[in-house]
């Protein structure tokens, strides 16, 4: 069953065009990597998706029902939580009230809030820091905030934008196992990754995009192999060969 | 029972006796002014301290909720004590106004947007004479010659307001507030409706401002524009109070109500007739200088900081 549809996609900022005519969807339960290189709008498609920006032209679905013009915080109720590329962690707050404030978009009673807060951060992985304030979290655990902020939103489809950089090795492996318990939980996921180790062993399907256009789209294995993908990487001689 | 509940009964208690250990009208008087600004400073703090939408203009509440019961009396007969409710709700429909032209702005722009609605309803006041009658102001008759009820009353709505705000910060609400403070775009993608829940923090604060307006036309039983709706005197003082008390705490604004009344009060009487008398004139420098001090050595305010407070003077102490 398909979750998220995306129509035709288009978001113009003045004479840019950093979004052009991108179509795709994404099946209930799957995962769904976004690659392209730097620039070629994958954060932008985020954005359109949760409307922090408003999309020029197209649409965009989620269980059939068009989000377009909905405010970000309706999206959010709806069921499509997000994490940021640029970490945005509620600073002077603890992790624990980061992630209960995010739990009260399900619940009213701040009871029910923090043990939803304290399940998810059991699940995360983020219980022993429950108690630091955020600011005081290093970047791979500030990640990990991201993610079981978004979490706590109970959403149906989560879009995690580059979750993965900046980690170290061990953290990379502890991410991965993080995304697949997720899948396994039941939520679906559409990541933006440009770390290839992540995104070529977690994804079912890939759609790669370059200077805001389609150029590919299927397994890991055929995208990798796909000459656009390869010339939009590595350059126009390595897609010869 | 934790320590800090002892705390806050003896306080309470402390309140209720305090007219009859201190009978001096003067210092009664001054207590009053320091509880009526606990009020504003409270709710000048869960807007601008929890919320973090900074209010340069406060005195528009203030104003408003003082002028709806100055003129519920001298238009409508209507005792003013009534006011004190309806200047709580005209200030909150002023607010619900305000809220929807300035909440479009965020950080310093909605500060300036909130210090230019100040200063325009000054200017309503001043000129919209068949009201307000202007600069001439609105003079009434007190109902108590006696401090003492007026004190009561003042004592209550300051306990109101720190406890209403109180419960509010260990709800949905407070924690709502607090993550628009720290990322607002962060929190609408929380599902926290950041507009909204904007709003809300500005109604509270509104209605306890405007209530506090309302008792000072009560008590004061005069009012002028220039002085109700005082840039200097109210929208600033209210953010020294909250500044120097310690913004995001609950009780900080009433620390700093009572430093800021009793510094103030220092200045204007000369130091009690005891300085020579241009040391009045220095208020404003040393208010200046206060919050020089305080932004570099106590950025959290003095309930805030009281943990730095307190081991400094402590070593301060241990040394000597």
């Amino acid at each position: 069953m398909v979750l998220l549809e995306v129509k035709n996609l288009t978001k113009v900022f003045g004479g840019l065009k950093a979004v052009s005519n991108v179509s795709f969807h994404v099946d209930e339960g799957e995962i769904m990597g976004l690659i392209g290189p730097n620039g070629s709008g994958k954060t932008t498609i985020f954005n359109c998706i949760n409307h922090y920006y408003t999309l020029t032209s197209g649409d965009i679905f989620f269980e059939g029902k068009s989000v377009k013009g909905l405010k970000t915080h309706t999206i959010c109720h709806m069921g499509i939580g997000r994490t940021f590329q640029v970490v945005k962690p509620l600073s002077r707050m603890t992790v624990l009230d980061n992630v209960t404030a995010s739990a009260f978009c399900r619940v009213g009673s701040i009871k029910e809030a923090q043990d939803e807060a304290l399940r998810v951060l059991e699940f995360s992985d983020l219980m022993d820091q429950k108690d630091k304030l955020a600011k005081s979290l290093p970047i791979g655990k500030r990640k990990r905030l991201e993610i079981a902020r978004a979490l706590a939103t109970k959403p149906k489809l989560i879009l995690l934008d580059e979750t993965a950089a900046g980690l170290t090795p061990s953290e990379l492996d502890a991410a991965i196992d993080l995304i697949k318990k997720m899948r396994d939980n039941g939520i679906t996921i559409l990541i933006v990754e440009h770390i290839m180790k992540v995104i070529m062993s977690i994804s079912d399907r890939i759609h790669a995009i370059n200077f805001g256009q389609t150029i590919a789209e299927g397994t890991p294995h055929e995208v990798a192999n796909n000459p656009a993908v390869i010339e939009a990487y590595l350059g126009e001689a390595y897609a010869q060969c | 029972m934790e320590k800090k509940h002892i705390v806050y009964i003896i306080l309470g208690l402390l309140g209720v006796v305090f007219p009859f250990l201190v009978t001096s009208d003067y210092y009664l008087h001054l207590v009053i002014i320091a509880l009526m600004w606990v009020v504003i400073g409270s709710s000048w703090n869960l807007l601008a301290g929890y919320t973090g939408q900074v209010s340069f203009g406060h005195a528009m509440f203030f104003g408003i909720g003082a002028y709806t019961a100055g003129i519920f009396m001298t238009k409508l007969e209507i005792s003013a004590w009534w006011g004190m409710a309806f200047g709580g709700i005209v200030a909150m429909l002023i607010g619900l106004f305000v809220g929807w032209v300035c909440f479009r702005l965020r950080g310093p722009y909605f500060a300036l947007a909130t210090l230019a609605g100040g200063e325009i309803f000054r200017l309503i006041a001043t000129n919209w004479e068949s009201l307000t009658d202007g600069m001439v102001g609105i003079l009434i008759i007190q109902t108590f010659r006696s401090k003492l009820p007026y004190y009561y009353i003042a004592l209550a709505l300051a306990f109101l307001c720190i406890f209403v705000i109180h419960v509010i910060m260990k709800t949905k609400w407070g924690y709502y507030f607090v993550s628009i403070r720290e990322d607002q775009d962060a929190a609408e993608s929380l599902g926290i409706n950041t507009t909204r829940y904007k709003n809300i923090s500005l109604l509270v604060s509104s209605f306890f401002t405007g209530m506090a307006g309302a008792f000072y036309m009560n008590y004061m039983g005069f009012i002028d524009p220039h002085v109700v709706f005082s840039l200097h005197y109210i929208s600033i003082m209210a953010i020294l109070v909250g500044i120097v008390g310690g913004v995001a705490t609950i009780m900080g604004p009433a620390v700093g109500a009572f430093i800021m009344v009793g510094l103030q009060e220092t200045f204007r009487s000369a130091f009690f007739g005891l300085a020579p008398s241009w040391t009045s004139e220095a208020h404003a420098l040393v208010f200046g200088l206060l919050v020089i001090f305080v932004i570099l050595f106590l950025p959290n305010g003095v309930v805030g900081d009281w943990l730095k407070i307190k081991r400094n003077v402590f070593r301060v102490g241990a040394s000597s």
